[in-house]
């Protein structure tokens, strides 16, 4: 098996710290031995504290001069044999993404993290929203898929962290940590356990690095400096890297290969928590930090014997198709709060037979758990 | 003066992909002579470009490590490869457009931080593979098939942007001085810290057949003649420098 178990990069036991504190303490402890990025509200304290904490691990920190760069130089980095990260919020995000589609035609593991800021544009650049989930889907030109994460707690910043370099380095795609405003600024007690697991990528002397025999495979990934001789091409290549770029069969092969990995792989990249589900007529669907106010009504709600329940997306990409699909036929209603103008709600409803009913705010504050008590209490009626 | 280069081209490549004319099959060759001449190993090397022709002289030809990313991005790619594995050569291979336009952002911080690589870019004065667009790096008055009137704009001097950005080697050949190219080459290869050659490199396609060269050898003739060396553009007025280029190597005065 290539996951191992290691100990911890810090000492087990209890911290105090933010969110964006913790995805830093989370990647060094994945073994995040490079990080680029570029100033940016509300992400930056991310790469303020690797920066401090990378000189006692012989990590390499690069400020780069913008956003581009900083997942350009992630991407060089991987190839020379780094778990390389960048974290980022919106407008950053937003640049990236050229970036992003090449890394996943190439299969280039990497992490990174977007502390969404209220957008569109520069929007209010210190406020919350959790408005890039559809960009985390489909922000790059082209058919590809990646992995998308949405912690709800400090705790989850630094394990889902971990979690998603180890993804990366299973399938060899780009797994995004989609953080919010709110949870990158919230300071919690977190628990770091003394031993943790791993995922290093797998190498194998002399295999093409860009095709399997199966039609979802993930290939081994060598290095520069390996002696492999290394063709990396954004372009459509053939499985040892050559440009194919009028080749029909071998673009189908390889656009259908990269999207299969992940879409096959999905019932063991899909985590989800529930709350209360077993007879719920109502069920609240919600992830990140809004989750946090969607449990606490649906606790006071249940205090009150109504029949509700809660359904918290740890994983956004891909989607948690099945798991919809059957509440929705348990449910009489699902009910989506969301801090954007409705976007998983779009996905909710693709699945889920029953009647599914929106919450949407764009304030730039995080929705209050009595807003979602009041919109339940009139749908039990 | 032939000499037996096959060991450094990737097994099965049979051609390469450049016009007939282009300057960049040639520049292909002076940078593996370069490489031979250094007795560097190609098991050592990383070749990073960019997109356009230039782009396609490592890649895939070069039997080494290759990173052929997005248009503009070489040297912030390369940037991630050197800084984490510094026994890596790592020299970027890139065109005009590539290097200087869209990527001039990374061009600049990559000389300014010094960071240990090789720069190559060949300038062919337009957009070759997109169809000869306008470049930030055509002559004032060039045709090209976004500027048919003439271009109304006045070019980069790559050298003077690079050294200003803090480069401690900077260099300008053409393909038709190749001695002098190789050895800047070799120059560049010996020297930590970020190093800049400026290679004027022919596109006839594009470039020549817009702006009445009759054919790729006329290109190329002119070049050799409107190339002079800095020593001697020292001692010409303005008015004869006009449809010169100075070569040399350059340092901050």
């Amino acid at each position: 098996m290539a996951y191992k178990i290691i100990k911890s990069t810090i000492p087990a036991g209890n911290y105090y710290l933010s969110g964006n504190e913790a995805v830093a303490e989370g990647a060094i402890a994945a073994g995040c031995r490079y990080y680029a990025g570029y100033p940016i509200t509300p992400s930056s304290e991310i790469m303020e504290r690797i920066s401090v904490r990378f000189k006692d691990l012989h990590g390499v920190f690069m400020q780069m001069e913008d956003e581009i760069a900083s997942i350009c130089s992630v991407i060089g980095a991987v190839w020379s044999g780094a778990k390389a990260m960048t974290a980022t919020s919106g407008p950053g995000f937003s640049l990236m993404q050229e970036g992003i589609g090449y890394a996943a035609l190439t299969e280039t593991p990497l992490v990174i993290v977007d502390i969404q800021r209220a957008g569109p544009g520069t929007g209010q650049a210190t406020r919350v929203a959790s408005g890039d989930l559809m960009q985390a889907k489909w922000g790059s030109h082209g058919d590809y898929y990646i992995i998308a994460l949405s912690p709800w707690s400090v705790q989850e910043m630094y394990e889902q962290t971990i979690h998603a370099f180890n993804m990366a380095e299973q399938y060899r795609v780009p797994v995004f940590i989609m953080g919010e405003e709110a949870i990158g600024h919230l300071r919690e007690r977190i628990e770091v356990k003394g031993s943790l697991t791993i995922f290093n990528r797998k190498k194998k002397k002399g295999a093409p690095p860009f095709g399997t025999n199966q039609d979802d495979g993930i290939p081994p990934m060598p290095s520069f400096g390996d002696g492999e001789k290394l063709l990396v091409t954004g372009s459509t290549h053939n499985e040892i890297g050559i440009r194919k770029t009028d080749d029909p069969d071998i673009h189908s092969r390889l656009v259908n290969r990269i999207n299969k990995k992940i879409v096959n792989n999905r019932n063991n990249i899909i985590q989800t928590d529930s709350h209360h589900l077993k007879d719920a007529e109502v069920i609240v669907v919600s992830y990140g930090f809004t989750a946090r106010s969607a449990l606490f009504a649906v606790e006071q709600l249940r205090k009150e014997e109504k029949k509700i329940g809660l359904l918290r997306l740890k994983t956004i990409w891909p989607f948690a198709d099945e798991v919809i699909h059957d509440i929705g036929k348990r449910a009489k209603t699902i009910f989506v709060p969301e801090m954007n103008r409705g976007q998983i709600i779009g996905e909710v409803m693709k699945y889920a037979s029953c009647e599914v009913v929106p919450y949407n705010q764009t304030n730039g504050e995080t929705i209050h758990p009595h807003r979602i008590i009041n919109e339940v209490r009139r749908l039990i009626k | 003066m032939s000499r037996d280069l096959e060991e450094y081209l990737r097994p099965g490549i049979a051609s390469t992909p450049f016009c007939p004319g282009c300057g960049h099959g040639i520049l292909m060759n002076l940078v593996l002579r370069a490489i031979d001449d250094c007795k560097i190993s190609m098991d050592d090397m990383l070749f990073v470009s960019g997109i356009g022709c230039a782009a396609w002289i490592p890649s895939p030809h070069f039997n080494a490590d290759t990173l052929h990313t997005l248009h503009g991005r070489a040297i912030a790619f390369a940037t991630g490869a050197k800084m984490f594995n510094p026994k890596l050569n790592v020299m970027v291979i890139s065109g005009d457009g590539d290097l200087a336009s869209i990527g001039g952002n990374h061009l600049i911080h990559g000389a300014r931080r010094n960071t240990d690589l090789t720069v190559i870019c060949a300038n062919n004065m337009i957009y070759g593979m997109t169809g000869g667009q306008v470049a930030s790096t055509s002559p004032l008055g060039a045709f090209t098939s976004t500027s048919m009137d003439g271009n109304a704009y006045r070019p980069f001097d790559l050298c003077k942007l690079v050294l200003g950005a803090g480069a401690p080697y900077v260099a300008r050949f053409s393909v038709t001085q190749p001695l002098l190219l190789v050895n800047a080459i070799k120059k560049s290869l010996r020297t930590t810290g970020f190093t800049f050659i400026e290679v004027l490199s022919p596109c006839p396609t594009q470039f020549g057949r817009r702006n009445r060269y009759d054919s790729p050898a006329d290109m190329l003739k002119t070049l050799t003649e409107r190339c002079i060396g800095k020593e001697e553009a020292r001692n010409l007025s303005e008015d004869l420098l006009k449809d010169k280029i100075v070569t040399g190597e350059f340092t901050v005065e």
